[in-house]
């Protein structure tokens, strides 16, 4: 993975004593909190409804044991001996205080980490698929890109004061883990038929209150013209987007009103104008940088078989470990979503765990997923029985992957400011009402997404069966989407109809379950039933 | 562009005014974009928020001082502004004004700002540790500072 | 009855105010009456509170101060879903307060 040079380092570090500066001086009353507030977001420092809340920055979902070891001395020494994993594949903690903060990010600076744009209307942190470099169907990695534009896009001056915030995500396989078109500016890898690189570009998506799907803006820009054609959508957005309402701000929202084609045409316009500027980094630089992803050493003549005699183990295996691109190796995923646990969360000890095994297991390499679980992307399948019982060990071996109890909850209304209502009780309820693993696995793929409110960090628009939790004039209810997907076939899940207080809304899901369950045609998972028959059949089962 | 390592604090019309030129000021009243078309000898122009900096263009070669008005600090067009005003060739001088915070003054520099003249003054000790923090940059703007890829590939720099 | 709150400007804890000061105790919370604002503006600008606001609230039954809305009760309380790390994580029942 990449390491920093003294460049990076010297600018990681630079931000620690700038944001100790604006601290101190918020602190002494010489800066009032409208003043510093998008200084603090733009270091990912939140007001949450207990504390101050501060959200690492886990570029493309890549982490090493070293960092994984520091945030748990982080959650142990400056909060409450845990971190929450986000749809963004960051990391947060819920109980800073502001005082500490800079001492906090001194400590993630000994660590090549950060929290330099994770909040804020700014370039946030840039997603990519979390088994990239392992997994058997990407064209390349895409994560050297995702770091070039990870530094292009960090304390860019154009673009510091941005209308709203904007999420990049990079791909490379047909098949889409990381929900990219759900970002402002999704890129998926591509050759054409002379064999180059270059991008699929999809500009304009995003979830909240008005969702939006991206569109393709172009079919194949060269690799190297990528940041200019990035820096053209930025200043068509910034130039021309509202000011007078954040909530119509994101670029989504330009993109609606302007027309695609228009918008389209006006970032061309621009795009030939900033390639002449000269701004796109060249081939030696992205050599630099990728050649800190090239692959592990994998060994050669690995068996392929697997004892299954555990049938524990068996079951691990099948629901948490995917195929992996070298022989002898697989790709095991880590559920943050134990029944009765609050999904993402993970404790101090946990996290100790988890480092040792990618240390010895993996090449010294994890992964965060948009899912708020984890990933061992590179481990021999001789040692998956050795990684299993760790895990288990450490009560972090669920075989739920993808499946009804694998949940995801933003923080909701336990934790969040912004919040209407609870999502983690309703995760919770639903995950117990589902609990057998029999019927878990009997219902197989189902994605289930919950957000507290209409800012959608829990992704319900995407999710086979969403959530969204309201404020109905001081008590929390629950509204019910079917159909969403963040897959290569992106769809926005729809309204079933009137809400449900947090025990109907159990009920309600578990209804519309029943229902696939009993219509399904052999090998259809919940979104393809839904997708055949339709939203009618399912209103009728719900609301009877 | 005439540039000078320290701002020199001017005596003008406004009650701060903070430069980073060594020229002489203009010593007119900057007039709306409209007005600027309607006034062939006008030299001082003001830019609001959503005016379109792309129709002074044509005209940039005899404007010497443009002002970019920032309603308020979160309202960031006026660095896109700077920018294409600075990618057209102009080298006259851009002044911010309105809603400027010492720590935007760092992102403006870069982006072809200039002089700055705030409706709040901002103190030079804080100005001086904002605008010396970072020691390099990531990429290319409308200053002439090179971006660390650069940095770290001296042998293209003949290339 | 009329309550103030908001958060530590340095720790970023839960505070309350209870008519001279601020304490992280709901119980403690003094009626502001409609003197909310001002008391706000003077605690704001001494950098002791950050995010102030004023809410409704009533003093129930036991004597105890209890906010209208959900989400400050919550704040009152902590996390409903972790209570061992509320300000009652000796207390099974405290939740049923908050809803």
């Amino acid at each position: 993975m990449y390491k920093y040079d003294h460049y990076d380092q010297a600018m990681v570090d630079a931000r620690v004593a700038d944001f100790r500066d604006q601290t101190r001086r918020r602190i002494a009353g010489q800066m009032t909190d409208d003043q510093f507030k998008p200084l603090r977001l733009k270091n990912g420092l939140y007001l949450q409804l207990h504390a101050y809340m501060l959200r690492i920055a886990i570029p493309y979902g890549t982490l090493d044991s070293r960092q994984l070891r520091k945030l748990a001395h982080i959650a142990r020494t400056y909060d409450r001996g845990y971190g929450h994993f986000t749809t963004r594949q960051n990391l947060q903690f819920h109980w800073i205080k502001l005082e500490q903060a800079p001492d906090i990010l001194a400590e993630l600076a000994e660590v090549e980490m950060h929290c330099i744009q994770t909040s804020g209307e700014s370039i946030r942190n840039i997603s990519a698929d979390h088994y990239a470099g392992a997994a058997a169907d990407e064209i390349m990695d895409p994560r050297p890109w995702a770091e070039m534009l990870r530094q292009m896009t960090s304390f860019h001056p154009e673009f510091s004061y941005l209308p709203r915030k904007f999420k990049i995500c990079v791909i490379a396989a047909e098949e889409d883990r990381a929900a990219m078109r759900w970002h402002d500016f999704g890129l998926r890898i591509v050759k054409n038929e002379a064999g180059e690189v270059g991008f699929e570009v999809y500009p304009g998506g995003g979830m909240g209150r008005t969702p939006f799907i991206a569109y393709k803006s172009a079919d194949f820009v060269p690799q190297h013209q990528i940041f200019s054609y990035l820096q053209a959508v930025l200043r068509v957005w910034n130039r021309h987007a509202r000011r007078d309402n954040i909530h119509k701000q994101r670029m989504k929202i330009l993109v609606h009103e302007l027309g695609e084609e228009e918008f389209t045409r006006q970032v061309e316009e621009a795009f030939e104008h900033i390639l002449r500027l000269g701004t796109d980094f060249p081939q030696a630089e992205y050599d630099r940088i990728a050649a800190y992803f090239e692959p592990p050493a994998f060994e050669t003549g690995l068996r392929d078989e697997i004892d299954r005699s555990d049938p524990d183990f068996a079951v691990w295996l099948d629901q948490n470990v995917a195929a992996h691109k070298a022989p002898g190796y697989a790709i095991a995923n880590i559920s943050l979503k134990p029944i009765r646990g609050i999904g993402g969360d993970i404790t101090a000890e946990q996290m100790e765990v988890v480092a040792d095994l990618a240390e010895r297991y993996s090449f010294d390499e994890l992964r965060v997923a948009h899912t708020q679980n984890l990933v061992l992307p590179h481990v021999r399948k001789q040692d998956l029985y050795a990684v299993w019982q760790a895990l288990r060990g450490a009560g972090l071996a669920d075989a739920n992957l993808d499946l009804v109890t694998d949940i995801i909850a933003c923080p909701g209304l336990d934790y969040c400011s912004l919040a209407n209502a609870r999502s983690i009780p309703v995760a919770q309820k639903i995950a117990e009402r589902f609990a057998d693993p029999a019927r878990q696995h009997d219902l197989g793929e189902l994605k289930i997404k919950i957000s507290g409110c209409i800012n959608a960090c829990g992704h319900h628009h995407a999710g086979h069966i969403g959530i969204l939790g309201v404020d109905r004039k001081g008590t929390e209810n629950y509204q019910l989407l079917l159909g969403g997907s963040g897959d290569e076939h992106t769809t926005q899940a729809k309204i079933t109809g009137p809400g449900f207080d947090e025990d109907g809304i159990v009920d309600a899901v578990e209804r519309a379950v029943e229902h696939y369950r009993t219509i399904r045609e052999s090998g259809e998972r919940f979104i393809d039933t839904y997708r055949r028959v339709g939203m009618d059949g399912f209103k009728e089962a719900i609301y009877g | 562009m005439a540039e000078s390592g320290n701002p020199l604090p001017q005596a003008a019309s406004e009650a701060y005014y903070l430069r980073f030129r060594d020229d002489v000021p203009a010593d007119e009243p900057a007039v709306s974009l409209d007005s600027f078309f309607e006034q062939p000898n006008a030299v001082s122009v003001r830019i609001e928020a959503g005016d379109d900096p792309e129709r002074l263009i044509p005209h940039l070669s005899r404007v010497t001082l443009v002002e970019v008005d920032f309603p308020k600090f979160r309202d960031g067009r006026g660095f896109s502004t700077a920018r294409i005003l600075r990618e057209a060739g102009y080298t006259g001088e851009i002044k911010a004004t309105g809603d400027v915070l010492v720590d935007l003054v760092y992102f403006m520099r870069r982006c072809g700002f200039d002089s700055f003249a705030p409706d709040v003054a901002i103190d030079p000790a804080v100005l001086e540790d904002a605008l010396s923090r970072y020691p390099y940059v990531y990429q290319h703007a409308a200053d002439d500072a090179v971006p660390i890829w650069q940095l770290r590939h001296p042998e293209l720099a003949n290339g | 009855m009329k309550v103030i709150t908001g958060n530590d400007l340095k720790t970023g804890a839960v505070i309350w105010w209870d008519g001279r000061g601020w304490s992280i105790h709901v119980e403690d919370a003094a009626d502001a009456g409609d003197g909310g604002e001002q008391i706000l503006a003077v605690e704001d600008a001494a950098c002791r509170v950050n995010g102030g606001y004023v809410i409704e609230a009533e003093r129930g039954l036991d004597g105890k101060v209890r906010p209208a809305h959900i989400k400050d009760r919550i704040r009152a309380l902590g996390p409903t879903v972790r209570p061992d790390l509320t300000l009652k994580p000796a207390d099974p029942d405290a939740g049923s307060w908050v809803i």
